[in-house]
Parts: C-alpha cells; sequence; structure tokens
C-alpha cells in the first residue's frame, strides 16, 4: 500500500460519495419524478475509484450507460449532476443530455454513452489527441462486460495497439449484459485472454477491492504516459441492483445479491483493510459519511427546485452556427 | 492560379491547412500510401484515388495516419481527438462504408455540441467518395449523401468544381462541428482554375452556374455538370435554364432556390441519389410551400430509380440521371400548360 492518509480519505470519500448518489438516485426515481431511466452503478465503486484516481483533469475518459460513477470519480460536482439527470437548465448538458449522456470536458470527463460499445473508439480518439500533441495526458475506455462483445471494442483495442496508444481499456465484469449472464455471452474462456490477443497486456483482478484496482491501473498509467501503449483491465465485480432501475432481476438466484452486499461490498472491504491497519479510524469514516448524506441531499433538493430548460433551448445549439 | 483536376484541388486544401494548422490530423485507410508489408514507394501512390499523394512526405507518420481497415475505429477516433485538441480529417474510403461505422458519426460526432449543452462540437471533416459511373457496383457507388443531410449536428458538402472542392474544404477543416465532405469519383479529372493559397467558401451559399429566365434547374453534385450541359442544349430550342449547384446539402441555400423559381414559375432537382425521402424530395416540398404562388408548372424530380446501383455498365448508365433525361424533363415542364 503506497498510498498516504489523504489519499485514503479520498478514495473512501469518493467510494461513499457514488454509493450515497446511487442509492439515493434509487429511492428518488421510484418517486416517478425523473426523466428516462437510470443505470447504477452500487457494487463497482473501488473500479471507477481505484482507476481514476490515477488521472487527472487533462487525462480524458470515454464512460457507459452506467456512468454515475465515473463522473463522480472523474471529479464531476454532484449538484451538476443531479441537475442533468433531473434535466435542469442548469445540469451539465443543460438538461439536454440526462443520466445516460452526462459529459463534463472541463474533467476530461467525455460523456456516459447510452450506445453499449460506443466510448471505446472516442477514447482511442482522446488517446491519439494526447500523442499528437505530446502532453503526456492518458485515456481510458470504461466497458461492460456486454460491451465487449461489440465490434467497436476490438477495432479501438486493436488501433490502439497499432498506433501504440496511451490508452486504457477497463473492463467493468459486472456478471450481465442487460439480463444475460456472461457465461452464457461471452464466448471466450474470459474477457482478458480476448484483449491479450490484441497484442497488449492484460489483467484481471477484484473490482470490489479497491488497492487491486489501484495497483494495476499505475502500471497501465506509468505504460501509457511513457509511451508503451494501451493496457486492458478487466476488473470484476457483480452490480447490486438490475440493468436498470425498476428490472425484476428474474435473470438472478434471489441470494446473489444477498451474498455480495454481505460478502463483496466495496467500501466494507475497504474500511476492514484500512482499520486493520490503523490507517484511519472509525470517526473519519462517520465524519465523511455524514458529510456526503448532507452534500448529496443538497444536491437533490438543488434539482428538484431547479427550473427545467426554457423552450427557446430546444433548437439552440446543434451547431456553432449553421 | 493553378489549372488544376479537382483531385489536386483537394490534395492541395488538405496541404495548405497543414501547414497552417499543425492540430489538423488525416487518418484513414492507405492514406500514407499503405504501411508494413514488404515496402516499395507505397507512400507515393496517395491512396486508392491518389488524393493524398505527397502529404505522408511532408507531414511525416504523426499526422498522416495508415489506420487498419477499421471504419468504427477510424471515425470514431477522429470523433474523439476533435474533442481534445485536433482536427481531425478521417477517410472513409467509400461513403456505401458508412453502415459499418454510422454509430460514431451520427450518435456520437453529430450529437456532441446539443447532447453535452454546447460544451464543444466535434470539428472534424469525413472525407468519402460518392457516386456511379466505374461499374463499381452495388457497395461502392451510392450517393448517400440524404442519410447524412438528414441527421441534425452534421453539415454536408457536395463540391462540384476544382475550385469550390478546395475552398469548401478548408472551410469544412476549419468549422467546429462535423463536416461530411462528399467526393464524387467522376469528377476527380475535371479540371479549372484554383487559387494557390488558402481561401474558404462559406456553406449556405449556393453557385449560380448560369442565369436563365424559364426553368430553375438545381444540380446536386456532378448533376451541377449535366445540368450545364443540358441547359446549352436547351436554350438553342429558346428555353432559358438557370441552374443551381447548391454547393451544400446542409446547411442549404434555399433562398437562392426560392428568388429563381420566382423569376422562372418552373422547378427542376437533379439528384443522382435515389428518389424516396431524397433531398430532391427535400427542396420539391419546401418549393412546393414557400414558392406555392410562382409555380406555373409541377416540380421536376430528376433522380436514380429506387435500386442499388446496378453493376453492369449499360444498367449504370440508365440508373444515373444523363444529360438526355435532364432535356427531356426540362423541356417537358417548359411546355407545360395549366388546365385551370
Amino acid at each position: 500500500m503506497q498510498l498516504s492518509r489523504d489519499d485514503l480519505r479520498e478514495a473512501y470519500t469518493t467510494m461513499k460519495r457514488i454509493r450515497v448518489f446511487e442509492e439515493r438516485m434509487r429511492t428518488e426515481f421510484q418517486k416517478g419524478e425523473m426523466p428516462g431511466f437510470v443505470h447504477l452503478y452500487c457494487g463497482q465503486e473501488a473500479i471507477a475509484t481505484g482507476v481514476c484516481m490515477h488521472l487527472s483533469n487533462t487525462d480524458n475518459i470515454g464512460s457507459t450507460h452506467r456512468g454515475h460513477g465515473h463522473c463522480i470519480a472523474k471529479g464531476c460536482d454532484v449538484k451538476d449532476m443531479a441537475l442533468e439527470i433531473y434535466c435542469r437548465e442548469d445540469g451539465l448538458c443543460k438538461g439536454k443530455g440526462g443520466s445516460m449522456h452526462i459529459a463534463d470536458l472541463s474533467k476530461g470527463m467525455l460523456g456516459a454513452n447510452a450506445i453499449v460499445g460506443g466510448s471505446p473508439p472516442l477514447a482511442v480518439g482522446a488517446a491519439l489527441a494526447a500523442k499528437t500533441l505530446k502532453n503526456k495526458a492518458v485515456a481510458v475506455a470504461f466497458i461492460g462486460d456486454g460491451a465487449s462483445n461489440q465490434g467497436t471494442v476490438f477495432e479501438a483495442m486493436n488501433l490502439a495497439v497499432v498506433l501504440k496508444l496511451p490508452v486504457i481499456f477497463v473492463y467493468e465484469n459486472n456478471g450481465y449484459a442487460e439480463f444475460t449472464g456472461i457465461d452464457y455471452h461471452c464466448g471466450a474462456v474470459d474477457i482478458t485472454t480476448r484483449s491479450s490477443g490484441f497484442g497488449m497486456p492484460a489483467v484481471k483482478v477484484d473490482g470490489t477491492d479497491f488497492f487491486a484496482v489501484h495497483d494495476v491501473m499505475r502500471e497501465a498509467v506509468e505504460r501509457a504516459r511513457s509511451g508503451d501503449g494501451p493496457t486492458s483491465i478487466e476488473c470484476e465485480a457483480l452490480r447490486w441492483y438490475g440493468h436498470y432501475e425498476g428490472d425484476p432481476q428474474a435473470y438472478r438466484s434471489k441470494t446473489e445479491v444477498k451474498e455480495i452486499k454481505a460478502n463483496k461490498d466495496p467500501l466494507e472491504i475497504f474500511k476492514q483493510k484500512v482499520l486493520e491497519k490503523e490507517l484511519m479510524e472509525n470517526v473519519e469514516f462517520e465524519e465523511i459519511n455524514s458529510l456526503i448524506e448532507k452534500e448529496v441531499d443538497d444536491a437533490i433538493k438543488l434539482a428538484l427546485n431547479s427550473p427545467l430548460p426554457p423552450l427557446s433551448s430546444l433548437e439552440e445549439n446543434v451547431y456553432e452556427s449553421y | 492560379m493553378t489549372k488544376m483536376t479537382l483531385r489536386e484541388a483537394i490534395t492541395d486544401a488538405m496541404r495548405v491547412e497543414m501547414r497552417l494548422d499543425p492540430n489538423v490530423i488525416l487518418l484513414g485507410e492507405d492514406v500514407a500510401g499503405g504501411r508494413g508489408g514488404s515496402g516499395g514507394e507505397g507512400e507515393k501512390s496517395g491512396g486508392v484515388m491518389g488524393l493524398t499523394a505527397g502529404l505522408y512526405t511532408e507531414f511525416g507518420a504523426e499526422r498522416i495516419i495508415d489506420t487498419p481497415i477499421s471504419e468504427s475505429a477510424i471515425m470514431g477516433a477522429a470523433a474523439g481527438a476533435s474533442l481534445t485538441g485536433l482536427r481531425p480529417i478521417a477517410e472513409l474510403m467509400f461513403a456505401d462504408f458508412f453502415g459499418v461505422c454510422f454509430d460514431q458519426i451520427y450518435n456520437q460526432a453529430a450529437k456532441f455540441r446539443y447532447m453535452f449543452g454546447n460544451q464543444k462540437g466535434a470539428p472534424m471533416v469525413i472525407r468519402t467518395m460518392i457516386g456511379a459511373g466505374v461499374g463499381a457496383g452495388p457497395q461502392h457507388s451510392q450517393a448517400v449523401y440524404p442519410i447524412f443531410a438528414h441527421i441534425p449536428g452534421l453539415k454536408v458538402v457536395v463540391p462540384t468544381t476544382p475550385y469550390d472542392a478546395k475552398g469548401l474544404l478548408i472551410q469544412a477543416i476549419r468549422d467546429n462541428d462535423p463536416v461530411i465532405f462528399c467526393e464524387h469519383k467522376m469528377l476527380f479529372a475535371e479540371e479549372g482554375e484554383v487559387p494557390d493559397e488558402a481561401y474558404t467558401i462559406e456553406f449556405g451559399k449556393a453557385r449560380v452556374v448560369c442565369e436563365g429566365n424559364d426553368v430553375t434547374v438545381v444540380g446536386i453534385g456532378r448533376m451541377a455538370l449535366l445540368a450545364e450541359k443540358a441547359a446549352v442544349i436547351l436554350s438553342k430550342e429558346g428555353i432559358s435554364v438557370e441552374v443551381i449547384d447548391p454547393r451544400t446539402l446542409s446547411p442549404f441555400d434555399m433562398d437562392t432556390v426560392l428568388d429563381s423559381i420566382e423569376k422562372t414559375g418552373r422547378l427542376a432537382v437533379v439528384d443522382e441519389s435515389t428518389p424516396i425521402c431524397s433531398y430532391a424530395s427535400e427542396i420539391a416540398s419546401i418549393a412546393a410551400s414557400e414558392a406555392f404562388s410562382s409555380l406555373r408548372a409541377p416540380i421536376c424530380k430528376i433522380t436514380a430509380p429506387h435500386t442499388p446501383v446496378p453493376a453492369a455498365p449499360n444498367l449504370e448508365a440508365a440508373y444515373v440521371p444523363s444529360v438526355e433525361r435532364i432535356v427531356a424533363e426540362v423541356r417537358k415542364i417548359s411546355n407545360y400548360k395549366s388546365k385551370i
């Protein structure tokens, strides 16, 4: 563990922020006031956090439809996010994007992406820009296990290897492609074997263990920044909720979620490790928890009390000029 | 000014703009002439149509990037790079290949500006080859620009002359939104005078190819050239034809077309693409609603049939609107007498 006390506090704060935000999204969604769908990130918090702690605002990420966790880990403000998820005028995308298209280019967050497999080519493009501009930035493509079967991902991986681009492909294997299990939908032995077939280092880690993710990501980022090309990291962490909120999840056993919540909670795993080594104290966790609860509550209240975009904005911003 | 072909004008546009702006890159299949293999003088070839000849030698592998045959990765990489500091030109060898990469174009690049609340658009150009005429058959010959013009967020350019090709391509590269630049393969050898320096032509400004008083003919892309030839023939019969080359379909300069209809009272649209939900239909529908009181004859659509492009030379020749067909159709509306 090469992390400072501040790093550890930051890691826990981010994971907790994601957890509380998503749990709140869940209950708020059930009230029926939120437009569209939400795809919750609970259970996968250690992945976004372990990955994005290595990145700065000049590094870019391409995200997925399950993108709230990536946004938070990349530094997006939860108020701006809540405003966007409720499609309010002051949201990150002025209410035009919603949950599945949140982007904050100032933070290097190139957008959640409602097309499965949509963002890996874009992340490769960001890596190409970094290489051309010689600014030492890296790019990360978050990819679900479902997207692992999309041709765009294969094309993006091959191009990244051919051009030796500073990009890291982070597979979030949460066990399900929408309703369909990975044991059925992946024809290969596993996703990692496929990635290594493209000619890049490919590793698999426990995606519920922040430290495991953080460690492999450090190496991948070093490789990318020093011009040695892409890496694939497969992080295994089952999602706690359905494909979308409201999904009855008839395709998974009733005990599965109970078991992972009890034994594979990324926040609890982190806490135990840190407490065992006496790197943080219980009271610090509690302090963070209450700060986050308030922060998220304030964000939701602000969103609910903010106006929808004006009708005059309907035809705005299709082009810069036309 | 230098006399050059449309092919050379396109190469020249990329060359002068890449000299001016170090953030312009070009990526696509064989744009550097083909890397790898057993070597040779590949880079001199300039790709399948010779459009990038000399660029690799001048700008090197960092800016003239040969890619695998992976159109989604090419379009997506251009889109991602355009969000993060570059102005990429991505080559889609034949426009027909949009079928394997359309998501990156219309769901990603085209939507960035709107979907992200105007944080940024995608300043990228997709240069792509269109058109029938060489017997390449159903998957290498289509004029698919209406599909792109249908998409909010994309701009669509269809140049006809070498002068327009250079000026419009430089404008496309400098534009802050994604532009589909359609190059008709039967126009590559067309010659014309082209300024040596960089210059731009504003989008949404049609070119009046020749003035006339009896019939307005809008010819899209290569069809403007055929319409001009038809106008010469018709003038000998005493029919005065005004030919308009729109140059860009999105945005489209309807004002110039409407002004012309006000004068002529008759409209024909010549379009090499298929007729259903086409750009010809779009022009006809706007003319019908906006110039209703000026029209003295039915609007005439001269298009390809609702079929794929056939490979057989005789069928292909019948597929593409011809000078003879334009002459015959324009004559018809010129002689039209209202029964009212």
